[in-house]
């Protein structure tokens, strides 16, 4: 027993002696099996929405279909209902799919909205369509059973809730804390950074929509079994906010927050349905005001949910611990070109509109060479990366590396081919340690899957990443920042941690955009130190940066860029005494 | 289907779809400035129709206690953000608008109580205090939560819808209200009867959107909005106060949803939670139109109206399944033709 699974074994026990204590009321055990139903749902919004981002108002109706699945299929076709079990969490997952397809794609509010808008309509159709009843549903589905005997009571259903909402949370710890899970977690922050180490962003965004969708279906087929009915108000637009809402409350970002969530909100809506009419001695819906109320009031206080304010009271663990030591992962295989060309930029020219940012730039990086790319603000120097590595398409001219053409190469390829980067505006996840940000860098170096992931089956490629993190944030000299929150870190510290993500890609050619900015004096001297130790052992490096020094003593070679157009290229010594470039930093001689 | 049936089916559809406009209109505007996406919208609309109702039917709607409430909420939210400098004429200003406001609106309410109900004085109360309540819900749930992401604005704004239509069940009862006509005159033309009320729809449909365009293309204020929706700390910098962007665009949406209100309910009987369906209408169009284009918002509501009427004509019990999936190919068109963009979130 890991130090890791003891408080969930220790949940687990204590929900497995809760039905056996005499004197607990029968309607504590209602409670518990709405709780654990609700919390099946939240636990696969807290993945979609609080780790990766992307909000659904719709798990509603992908309950619906694993509830109306079981239902249709037991009564009118009398499977037995372990036999629909995987025919709910297909039909879920496959509409899912569908869905997934159509609405992950969209970004920021317009993904809510459409949740919100397939969630309605879903609605309204299990509420139409004769095979499932119409608005009256579907009755006398059979209960679960084994062998002889049937869960027919709340007490009996019970076990089958819980043993689900546990299983499912530890699958769903063990996918976060993985390969999967970082690019998981990478998604919320933007894809920019996620793409630029080899993540599919869209695969990353569909995977965990089915996940959510499966959870929720599980949770239908379940609640079909427990009702032994099923209609279509539970599946409707308001319960799909319901669920979100548990999330929220219970804390979008963890994934027990989901379960806390559902205990807190079906408890408290029990408590004031129950108390208020005898408070207020009114009629109507006096709970959903308060629930409202208090919703929003939640938010002004703790807008992260209840779940991390509870464990900030627990001890926390040791924060100075070091991954396992673990076997080096392969490095690249392919050696430098023959013709020791690394990177060829061949009079590559990107408009925006009417503006030309980058106008027929050519230049080229050889192997074990530091070219330094400077010019004055504005001068297309970011452009001219993202150029390079599939971030923007060039309106016309080519990009080669290693004799491989990159044009129209999306990010995840281009960093196959060992071209790592940082960014200018610091991309990296802020709730996550250092650690799994750098780990992140080694996302094609791993092999594992989500389904090895959830099974734990990807310990030994895991510990080889992590192992591999550890090295590189020990070579750029972070290790005793390993396990911080990165975005704790100052932001000079937070570039040298870009850094040594980059390194984790084993780049042949490392793009550092303004590595230097924000750090002191004897800071900028371990990296120039560091860069050059990168060059002895093979790499080239092109930078981006302003500080004038520090490019004059480390680079080889200097290109200089001016309102887009190259306007200089040479060693050092040859740049600073260019008349060009001193206008063009300067202003015209008087 | 002869052309009669088909020029009714497409009035039908304009006179609703000129309705979600106006709701589009408005939900592009709070999104636009506050990036708050208004589920209340639909409260909007039940409170100012059925205050509207209850006041040409002589009674006290309950909608005035409820803003006189929130005002003292948003007075003891103001005096506590001005704690540590509480000069005189910032609390007085609060005071004006949060604790006088609301209870002069009660006073002429209690004045003309039990004399003959006037169409016009109803509905100039009507959206009073609907405006009331929409400024007050801004300053208590969403100020102070102004700089948090979409999502938590998003949560914000089911719980105020779910309060909202607690309150709305509380006010009203469960039992649905119909309320006068602007107008009961009528004119024909062909085979078609345009009621006064429909023409009221249009005009009024149309003199918002030119309001609209005006306020936003040749006023300060409205230059003042697209700033701060442009970029909130800029706008801020240039002297902007971006609090009182997101009240004056909560006041307009709320005015908006009261007037969308008051022109359906003599149309339709509508119930507490009616709102939230003829919101979500609204919604749609918004969501054609982006969440930023007016005009294309507009016509998407019309389009939206259109849809709805031929759908209850032809397969009415998919009406709502047909007009809520219609957003699916738009969203689907909308993603191919603009790859998603790098945001900075959080």
């Amino acid at each position: 027993m890991t130090s890791r699974l003891l408080p969930v074994f220790v949940f687990a026990t204590l929900m497995a002696v809760i039905p056996f204590v005499p004197g607990v009321p029968p309607f504590w055990i209602v409670l518990l099996d709405n709780i654990g139903l609700a919390a099946l749902v939240a636990m696969g919004l807290v993945l979609l929405t609080g780790v990766g981002g992307l909000t659904s108002f719709g798990q509603a109706a992908f309950c619906g279909f694993g509830a109306y699945t079981t239902a249709v299929l037991t009564t009118t076709y009398g499977l037995s209902p372990w036999l629909t079990l995987p025919l709910s969490l297909l039909v879920a997952g496959a509409a899912a799919v569908l869905l997934g397809l159509i609405t992950m794609r969209l970004s920021g509010h317009y993904l809510p909205l459409g949740t919100i808008a397939w969630g309605i309509s879903l609605f309204y159709l299990f509420g139409k369509l004769e095979f499932l009843g119409r608005n009256d549903g579907i009755s006398g589905i059979p209960p679960l059973s084994i062998g002889s005997w049937k869960m027919l009571d709340p007490g009996s259903i019970y076990f089958p809730i819980w043993i689900a909402v546990i299983a499912c949370a530890v699958l769903s710890m063990n996918l976060l804390d993985s390969r999967t899970g970082r690019a998981i977690r990478a998604l919320r922050r933007g894809h920019v950074a996620a793409e630029a180490f080899g993540v599919q962003t869209a695969r990353a965004k569909l995977l965990v929509f089915i996940y959510a969708a499966v959870l929720a279906g599980l949770s239908g087929w379940l609640y079909a079994h427990f009702q032994r009915a099923a209609n279509p108000t539970p599946f409707g637009p308001h319960l799909g906010i319901e669920y979100l809402f548990i999330a929220v409350v219970g804390g979008a970002g963890y994934v027990w927050g989901g379960v806390l969530g559902a205990a807190v909100v079906i408890i408290l809506k029990e408590v004031l349905q129950s108390y208020l009419p005898l408070i207020f001695g009114g009629s109507g819906q006096l709970e959903t005001i308060v629930f409202g109320i208090l919703l929003v009031a939640l938010l002004q206080l703790a807008p992260t949910g209840m779940w991390p304010w509870l464990t900030a009271l627990l001890p926390q663990g040791d924060s100075r611990r070091r991954p396992a030591p673990a076997d080096a992962l392969p490095t690249r295989a392919e050696s430098a070109p023959a013709d020791g060309v690394l990177l060829q930029v061949e009079n590559a020219r990107k408009q925006f509109g009417g503006v030309v940012a980058v106008n027929n730039v050519s230049f080229a990086v050889k192997s074990r060479e530091i070219v330094a790319l400077i010019g004055p603000n504005g001068a297309g120097k970011s452009t001219t990366f993202n150029l390079i590595t599939g971030v923007l398409q060039a309106t016309a001219g080519s990009v080669t590396v290693r004799g491989e053409s990159v044009s129209g190469a999306p990010p995840q390829e281009v960093v196959k081919l060992g071209v790592a980067r940082t960014f200018q505006h610091v991309k990296l996840v802020p709730d996550m340690t250092v650690l799994e940000n750098v780990a992140l860098g080694a996302h094609l170096r791993g092999r594992a899957g989500a389904i090895a992931s959830m099974l734990r089956l990807d310990r030994a490629d895991e510990a080889r990443l992590l192992a591999e993190a550890a090295r590189q944030i020990e070579r750029v000299g972070l290790g005793d920042q390993m396990n911080q929150l990165a975005g704790s870190l100052s932001l000079g510290q937070q570039r040298i941690v870009e850094i040594a993500r980059a390194l984790c890609v084993d780049p042949m050619l490392l793009l550092l955009d303004e590595p230097a900015a924000g750090l002191r004096h004897m800071e900028k001297q371990q990296l120039a130190a560091l860069l050059r130790q990168l060059r002895e052992g093979g790499m080239s490096v092109l930078l981006v940066e302003h500080d004038m020094g520090f490019v004059m003593n480390l680079a080889d070679r200097i290109v200089v860029l001016d309102f887009g157009t190259k306007i200089a290229e040479g060693t050092p010594a040859e740049i600073k005494t260019n008349a060009d470039v001193i206008k063009a930093y300067l202003g015209a001689a008087a | 289907m002869n052309t009669t049936i088909l020029l009714f089916l497409l009035q039908d559809g304009i006179t609703n779809g000129a309705i979600y406009a106006l709701l589009g209109l408005a939900l592009v505007l709070v999104f636009a400035v506050t990036r708050v996406i208004l589920i209340p919208q639909g409260e909007f609309i039940t409170f100012g129709a059925l205050t509207y109702a209850s006041l040409s039917a002589g009674q006290m709607p309950g909608t005035i206690k409820l803003a006189v409430a929130m005002g003292i909420v948003a007075f003891a939210f103001d005096l506590f953000t001005f704690r540590r400098a509480l000069h005189a004429k910032r609390v007085l200003r609060s005071v004006a608008v949060n604790i006088i406001v609301p209870l002069a609106i009660w006073g002429v309410m209690l004045a003309l109580s039990g004399r003959p109900a006037n169409i016009a004085v109803n509905i100039t109360l009507s959206l009073l205090i609907v405006a009331a309540i929409g400024l007050y819900l801004y300053r208590i749930a969403y100020q102070p939560i102004a700089h948090t992401s979409v999502l938590v604005l998003l949560i914000a704004s089911v719980g105020c819808h779910l309060a909202l239509q607690g309150f709305g069940l509380v006010f009203f009862g469960a039992e649905g209200q119909r309320g006068p006509a602007i107008s009961s005159d009528a004119i024909t033309i062909g085979a078609l009867r345009f009621t006064g009320q429909s023409i009221a729809v249009y005009g009024i449909t149309i003199a918002l959107i030119v309001g609209l365009w005006l306020f936003f293309g040749y006023t300060l204020y409205g230059k003042a909005l697209r700033a701060t929706a442009v970029n909130r700390l800029g706008a801020r910098l240039a002297g902007i106060r971006t609090t009182l962007s997101g009240q004056i665009a909560f006041l307009l949406a709320s005015v908006i949803g009261a007037i969308s209100g008051i022109l359906i309910v003599p149309i339709t009987t509508l119930y507490y939670d009616t709102g939230f369906l003829i919101g979500l209408k609204g919604f749609v169009a918004a969501i054609i139109g982006g969440l930023v284009s007016y005009p294309l918002t507009a016509a998407a509501a019309i389009l939206v109206g259109c849809v709805e009427a031929f759908s209850s004509f032809y397969a009415s019990n998919y009406k709502e399944v047909i007009v809520f999936t219609l957003i699916l190919p738009v969203l689907v068109l909308r993603s191919l033709a603009a790859p998603a963009v790098e945001e900075e979130k959080d």
